[in-house]
This record gives C-alpha cells, structure tokens and sequence, in this order.
C-alpha cells in the first residue's frame, strides 16, 4: 500500500495546498516523489516522533493538513501522550501514517511491529483509525480523510488480493454471503479466510475505520442467522475487533452465539519470521485457520 | 527602556502577582512559588514584546494561574472569570484547558511539549510567509524531557527565528534541585551547542529583560534567553524552596507575601 499511499499525496497535493508531509527520517525508495512534489511542505523531522507529532498538531491548528509518516509504532506508541494531549484532546486534523500495522515488517522483528495500534489509537477522543483492506482502498481512505475534520490514524500494510468483488472503501463492506457462520474482519489479513475454500459456506465482512458504531442491519441478521461468529484481525484481541464488536453486537442477538475470535497473540514461539510466519504461528494465516475454522464450523 | 515603560510593566507586574496571589489564596492552591518565578517574563513577553496576534505558549503549565491572571490584566478575563479557579465547572484548571480561553492555543501541563507546539506554530508561519512569533516558556525542568531537545534540534535546524525560547531557570524541579536530579548546566553551552544564540537575562529586571529581547532582536539565529529566576521570589520563608512549589499559603503568609511583594515594588519605583 507505500506506493498507493506516496501516489494519493501526489494525487491530491494541487488539490490540497494545505497539505504539509512530515517523516520521521523514513521513505527511502518510496516518498522521494512526494517529496520532490511538496517542495518545502515536505519535511523530514528526523528520528524524533514525539517532537513530529506535536510540532503537526501545532501546524493543524495554523490551517495546515499534516501527514505525519513513519513506521507504524514509531508514530503511534511513542508519541503517544503526544498523540492524545496535543492533536486529539483539541481535535485537530492530525493524519498519522503508520506503514506495517500487525506483522507488517516480518522479520525485522517485534520492535517494528503493532499489534496494539488500532485499541491504542480508537480510545483516543475525536479520533478515527482508517484500516484500507486493499491496495485500490488507500486512496479513497485518504480522500475520506482529507475531508475528516478529526485526527486520523492509516494503518498501511500489503494490501488484500481476493477473488470477490470489493465495494468501494466504507467503514462496514460485505464481500460475500454464506450462510454456515458469519466472518467480521478487519484489514488485509481477512484475505486469508477469503482465499480458503471453506469460504464459501461463510457470510464474510469487513470493517475499515474506528470506533465502530452502527452495525449493518445485514450483518446482524448474518450473525442471528448462523449463530456462529468469526472475528480476524492481525491485531491484539484485547482492545481489538473482538472486544469492541461483541460489545456493539450484544444487545441485538436473538439467540445463543457461539464465537471463534483470531486475533494476533504476539509471538508464541518466541521466533521470528516473514508476515506469513506470524500471522500462521497465531492462526491467521495458513493450515491453521483452517483447521480453526474447519473445528469451530 | 524609558521610565514610563519600566513603571508600567512594575505596576501590571504587581497587579498580576496581586491577583494570582489571591486566585492561589481562594483556592489553597500550591504551584504558588512557579508563578512568582516567572511572574516578571510573563509581563515583560506579554507588554513589552509581543504583538496582538503573536503566540505565547506556557509550556510550565503548572504556573497556570500567572497566565490567567496576565489575561485578566489585559481584559481577556474578567475578575469573575478569576473568581472560579480551581473550583468546579471552571475553564480555569490547574493547567491552562484545551480549546476555550483566547491566547492559550494549547492545554499544557505535561512537560516537555511547549517547545514542539511552539516549533510547529512557527514553521507554520513560515511556510504561510507571516510576521507572526511565538513566545515559549519553558521551566528548567522539563529539559530533562527528550522531546525538548527534539524540539531545540528541529528549531535550530530551520532556523526559526520566529520563536523566542525563555527558559524559568529557577535550579528547582519537581522532588529537588535541578543539579542534584539531572545536571543541567553549562545549560547555555549545550543550547549554544544545538544552534541557539542564547542569553542570560535576570528574570526578575525587566531593564535586563530588554537588554536581552535587543539581543534577540538582532540575531540571525534563533534564541534561547536562560533568565535568571527565584522559585517563590517574595515569599521570604520559602523563596528557593522545594516547599513554595507545592504548598499552599496559609493566612499569615499571604499577609506576609503582599505585603513583600508590595515592598518590593514600591522600591523598584522609588529608584525610577
């Protein structure tokens, strides 16, 4: 999604002369057009997040738009009192830019890793956690976005590649029907059940910005109906989708509900690996989502 | 600086004192000493430096009330708004609120992020080509924060010399003497080193303070003025004390710390 991510700032720089990029010291093969682009509203703070954050809430209050890119939990955990004090508690349009949410950066290790990303921002007040599911979704994200008047958090990763037809980018999507248990994921990882035979049989949706409020009629008739609910998300439970979704869900079911939640529990193993590695060593991914699914259906 | 001008700025001085001496009173507030420490700057920044539309951000938000009460000084609140301090269903917090009171851009309080809002407001008047400055207060405690020296770096490098960086060197922090928790000094030499042109100033002389806005003035980088201050300046039996950092006043003192402060500006305008 990097590239889909430097051409939408490309995209929309004419449009936006408000707009202001600001990295933490990364973008190397990716942001170099971007740059050359932005011209002096392009700056490169350093390694120095916390310093960044604050310094695009204080241009945010002077009209400007600022995107703020680094790695995904150098620009959410580390400035964090940044992130709640100086661009969330006056809600100004603050756009972090976290590249790698979940496993994203593989074998780099956990300490380029965020699992905790999407609870950790969505407490936040008047913020919004934007989470493209497909490459073709950052830049409608963005333009949503752009037009949010809140602080917002992108959570970029390697974009879904699944044989369905996908609607354009909204908070709630459907991608298919089924009727043996109801799916609910969010981000890219939800490919990895989308590709599995076994889903054919199973109702799949997808959820792509929080806080999540108003869920789909359609989706909480899927989940009375097969009384059987999947969450997935390359994301912590704790603070995840299956904590904020059983929660919207509750006061809506007619009947019993049996629930398979798949969620990322760091690093069983204490190994390290590709994306592919983690997400299978937590049943996210590979034979043993399948056998998850395969046992709980 | 002409006399009138020094007697003005002693007179709002001791008018600003007198009320966040009874704002602290009213409320048997601590964080007394903080605001008597930076009393004097703020006046000075306040009446004799900046322009209507310039930024003031007290990054030592604990010293909230000199804010309020320099606010009220000139007309922004008004004397009922001062009454509600620290009381319930106030605008008027401990530390300045987020998004309600003109003049306090941002909530402070948690140390260490005056610098960087004050960095972000300035490179935003210069990519907008505005004469605009911003005027930052920083204690000298909160540059133990890794954030200030991120933002000492980021203003140095691009050369901001819109922001004016003043630094309440009172040598206390929150549980004891800024040398004894985490050596601070040579302070200047470190700031000269990041890229400031820094000056000493006597936090308390407004004729010092001028001396050092011209040396502001006439640098082509930005600056950092170290003013020399006193936590608690005027409340004789804490002044230089951990104490007038957290204590409140009882009575007895109050009486005592008017009736020094007024001593003391009384003779400051007998030598005009």
């Amino acid at each position: 999604m990097r590239v889909e991510f430097a051409d939408s700032m490309i995209k929309f720089a004419d449009s936006h002369p408000q707009m202001v990029f600001i990295t933490g010291d990364l973008g190397y093969m990716a942001l170099e057009k971007v740059q050359h682009k932005l011209g002096d509203k392009f700056i490169n703070a350093g390694v120095a997040e916390q310093n960044m954050v604050t310094v695009g809430a204080a241009l945010a209050h002077e009209g400007f738009i600022p995107w703020l890119y680094s790695i995904s939990p150098f620009v959410t955990l580390r400035p964090y009192e940044q992130i709640r004090n100086d661009a969330c508690l006056h809600d100004l349009p603050v756009k972090l830019v976290g590249n790698g949410g979940g496993y994203g950066y593989g074998i780099m290790g956990a300490t380029h890793h965020n699992i905790e990303d999407i609870g950790a921002l969505r407490l936040l007040p008047n913020m919004r956690v934007y989470v493209p599911f497909t490459a073709s979704d950052v830049e409608q994200s963005i333009e949503q976005m752009l037009a949010d008047p809140h602080p917002n958090y992108l959570r970029l990763n390697q974009g879904a590649k699944i044989k369905y037809d996908v609607a354009p980018f909204s908070q709630w999507r459907k991608i298919k029907s089924g009727t043996k248990g109801t799916v609910v994921g969010t981000g890219p990882v939800v490919e990895n059940i989308c590709n599995l035979d076994i889903a054919a049989d199973l109702e799949i949706w997808v959820v792509s910005i929080f806080p999540i409020n108003n869920v789909p009629v359609g989706l909480i008739e899927s989940i009375n109906a097969t009384q059987k609910l999947i969450t997935i998300e390359e994301h912590s439970g704790e603070c995840g989708l299956r904590e904020t979704l059983s929660y919207h869900i509750m006061n809506h079911l007619n009947g019993p509900l049996k629930m398979l939640a798949l969620s990322a529990n760091g690093y069983p193993s204490g190994k390290y690996g590709d994306q592919k590695f983690h997400q299978a060593e937590n049943n996210l991914g590979g034979e043993g989502l399948n056998q998850q699914l395969l046992s709980f259906l | 600086m002409e006399k009138s001008v020094q007697q003005d700025l002693l007179n709002k001085a001791f008018s600003i004192k007198k009320r966040f001496l009874g704002m602290y009173k009213a409320a048997n507030a601590g964080h007394v000493g903080c605001s008597l420490s930076v009393a004097e700057i703020i006046t000075f920044v306040r009446f004799n430096w900046m322009k209507d539309n310039d930024e003031i951000i007290l990054s030592k938000g604990h010293a909230a009330a000199s804010i309020y009460s320099m606010l009220a000084e000139e007309g922004i609140l008004t004397e009922d708004d001062i009454k509600t301090f620290y009381k319930n269903n106030t605008y008027l917090a401990a530390h300045p609120p987020v998004n309600k009171i003109k003049r306090v851009p941002f909530a402070t309080g948690s140390l260490g992020h005056g610098l960087s809002i004050a960095a972000g407001l300035g490179l935003a008047q210069k990519l907008k080509n505005s004469d605009k400055k911003v005027f930052c207060i920083t204690s000298d405690g909160e540059i133990n924060e890794g954030s200030t020296w991120e933002a000492a770096l980021f203003i140095a490098h691009h050369n901001l010399k819109n922001v004016v960086w003043l630094v309440d060197r009172n040598k206390l922090q929150g549980f004891g003497r800024t040398e004894d928790v985490m050596k601070l000094d040579p302070l200047d030499k470190k700031l000269e080193a990041f890229g400031f042109n820094v000056v000493m100033a006597e936090g308390h002389n407004f004729i010092s303070l001028e001396k050092a806005k011209d040396k502001t003035l006439s640098s082509d980088i930005p600056t950092a003025i170290i003013c020399d201050t006193t936590k608690g300046r005027g409340w004789k039996l804490y002044e230089d004390k951990l104490d007038s950092h957290y204590l409140p006043m009882k009575d007895v003192h109050y009486d005592e710390i008017l009736a020094d402060v007024e001593t003391d500006y009384k003779t400051q305008i007998s030598k005009l």
